[in-house]
């Protein structure tokens, strides 16, 4: 099945949270990636019919999502906040969502559910015992309840430890690859990285790249990068540096020198080579904009 | 009706401390009666003062308050409402059974008590007794159905419905006769009037109107209240 948002836009009063959006999720494993506030869990809402587009429309093999309970039977959805009631037990939390799906066997749809997730030794207890793993673990049981042909997960590995991240990570690379949509958030490339084929990214409301993780990587290194470098003699280093096409300027500051990499692997290779050949002993190299915010901007620089 | 959803609103209401909320105020009603019967002021009056004043002037509307929203206000408030909201449910029938739930609430802790609290003051007579069960009845159901609707429409519910039980319906209906005309508590004690005989018991409005309002009120509420779940959006943090 297929999430179709043309021209979606989402705005609170004045502030603009999703800003002109056309994107497609077809099946396999999609990643939502962008920092905090791009407006991943407002695209993610509009996509489970929690949210209505201000503009724009979102539809699921061609059928609109808003105000319509019907979707649900194709939809399953993880939500990020702790949306699980504290006094059942996971058997229980689980079982309800199925009996509410009306499912022929509720009770075998539930037990597959959560060992699908491996909850079964805690199944009885209460969830308000659950560490924050086991709720989201727990979550995505009762989402997977009726075997939906679509998932979405609102930042999903949040919470998890290592072992309950990588066995959600195959779960869902597994679902993947038998076909099903699947949509999670995500601020974290690496997450996105290793479960994704695909990977949609948002930055400030605005879609900036879409596409194979593996471009978006490549588009992500291959940007300008600004180094900080504390040398012997950086008079000297600065001179032989600029003195290369793989670095654009070079600067004296009172940190030390700047220079803005304009091909990544170019330079990593030079540096030390020039260091060496010139008698320079390099103290220190540092990235001075690693940040993903940064990383980011410069998608949406070049997308626009 | 659903009988899932229905099945996890009963145990979230009644499973923790609210129901001490709802068990408290019941037993302050007939402890009273209690006391009245003990020092010998059983009379017509006096039953009809404690009702009017007590089950169906204090009692009810907290009741209300504590079923009506407590149905749907605290799953919103924490999200656990998308559970059920993320099913092929459609949301009228949802909001219908939440109604449902909280109106059986009221019957069992508000009806109830206050049949068994008039009754032990008076027995059967001048159908005191039945009056004040049909009328905490018809006016527990209304308030269900209000304050559900309250509790789905914004977060300040439990504030928004204090202000009306006591400054409405408590001051301005007192001191304002035409704001009786628009007060269920008016309307529940017009239908306890209605049933029961005794001259200690009067309202100055009409049973048409009060039935009348009862039911477009509760009906409208609950109409509303599945309206406005059918838009349920969550806002992100974001």
């Amino acid at each position: 099945m297929r999430i179709e948002l043309a021209q979606v836009s989402r705005w609170y009063g004045n502030v603009v949270a999703v800003n002109d959006v056309t994107m497609t999720i077809g099946p396999g494993v999609t990643g939502l990636l962008g920092p905090n506030g791009a407006g991943k869990s407002t695209l993610l809402h509009m996509m489970a019919g929690f949210l209505a587009p201000s503009s724009g429309t979102v539809t699921l093999d061609g059928t609109k999502i808003w105000r319509n309970h019907q979707i649900y039977r194709s939809i399953g959805l993880v939500p990020e906040r702790e949306a699980a009631y504290g006094f059942l037990t996971g058997w229980q939390f689980v079982l309800s969502g199925a009996r509410l799906h009306r499912l022929p066997d509720p009770e075998d749809a539930a037990r597959k559910a959560i060992a699908l997730v491996e909850m079964e030794p805690a199944r009885d207890r209460r969830i308000e015992t659950y560490s924050k793993g086991m709720r989201q673990r727990i979550k995505v049981a009762a989402a997977l309840v009726h075997d939906p042909q679509v998932l979405l997960l609102d930042e999903p590995f949040n919470g998890m430890d290592p072992r309950q991240r990588m066995h959600l990570m195959d779960l869902v690379t597994g679902m993947g690859a038998a076909g099903k949509t699947i949509l999670f958030s995500s601020h974290i490339l690496e997450e996105v990285e290793r479960v994704a084929q695909h990977i949609e990214v948002m930055v400030a409301g605005r879609h900036a790249a879409s596409g194979d993780f593996r471009e978006i990587r490549r588009r992500m290194t291959d940007r300008p990068h600004v180094f900080r470098i504390r040398s012997s003699d950086d008079r000297r280093l600065a001179s032989a540096l600029v003195a290369d096409p793989s670095s654009s300027a070079v600067s004296l500051t009172g940190q030390g020198l700047e220079v803005q990499a304009v091909d990544f692997r170019r330079f990593t290779r030079l540096l030390p080579r020039v260091a060496r050949d010139a008698g320079v002993r390099i103290t220190q190299v540092s990235p001075a904009d690693e940040d993903l915010e940064s990383v980011f901007s410069y998608l949406i620089d070049r997308s626009s | 009706m659903n009988g899932v959803i229905a099945g996890i609103s009963y145990r979230a209401l009644l499973g923790r401390r609210r129901i001490w909320l709802l068990v408290l105020l019941p037993l302050v009603l007939l402890g009273l009666a209690v006391l009245l019967r003990w020092i010998g002021e059983a009379g017509e009056q006096a039953a009809v003062t404690l009702m009017q004043t007590f089950a169906i002037g204090t009692m009810l509307p907290l009741l209300g308050l504590i079923a009506g929203t407590g149905v749907i206000a605290p799953e919103i408030e924490d999200g656990t409402v998308v559970h059920l909201l993320s099913k092929p449910i459609s949301r009228p029938v949802i909001a219908r059974t939440k109604f449902v739930v909280a109106a059986s609430l009221l019957a069992l802790f508000g009806a109830v008590p206050t049949f068994a609290a008039s009754y032990l003051l008076v027995g059967s007579e001048s159908g005191i007794a039945y009056g004040f069960a049909a009328g905490a009845l018809a006016g527990g159901v209304a308030y269900a159905a209000v304050f559900m609707l309250l509790g789905i429409i914004t977060r300040h519910a439990v504030t928004i419905g204090i202000a009306y039980a006591l400054v409405w319906e408590g001051v301005v209906g007192n001191f304002v006769p035409g704001a009786r005309r628009f007060s269920i508590q008016q309307w529940a004690q017009t239908v306890a009037d209605q049933v029961s005989s005794s001259a200690f018991l009067s309202t100055g409005i009409t049973i048409g109107f009060a039935a009348v309002a009862l039911l477009v009120v509760t009906i409208g509420a609950i109409v509303w209240a599945g309206h406005r779940l059918r838009g349920f959006s969550l806002t992100g943090d974001e």
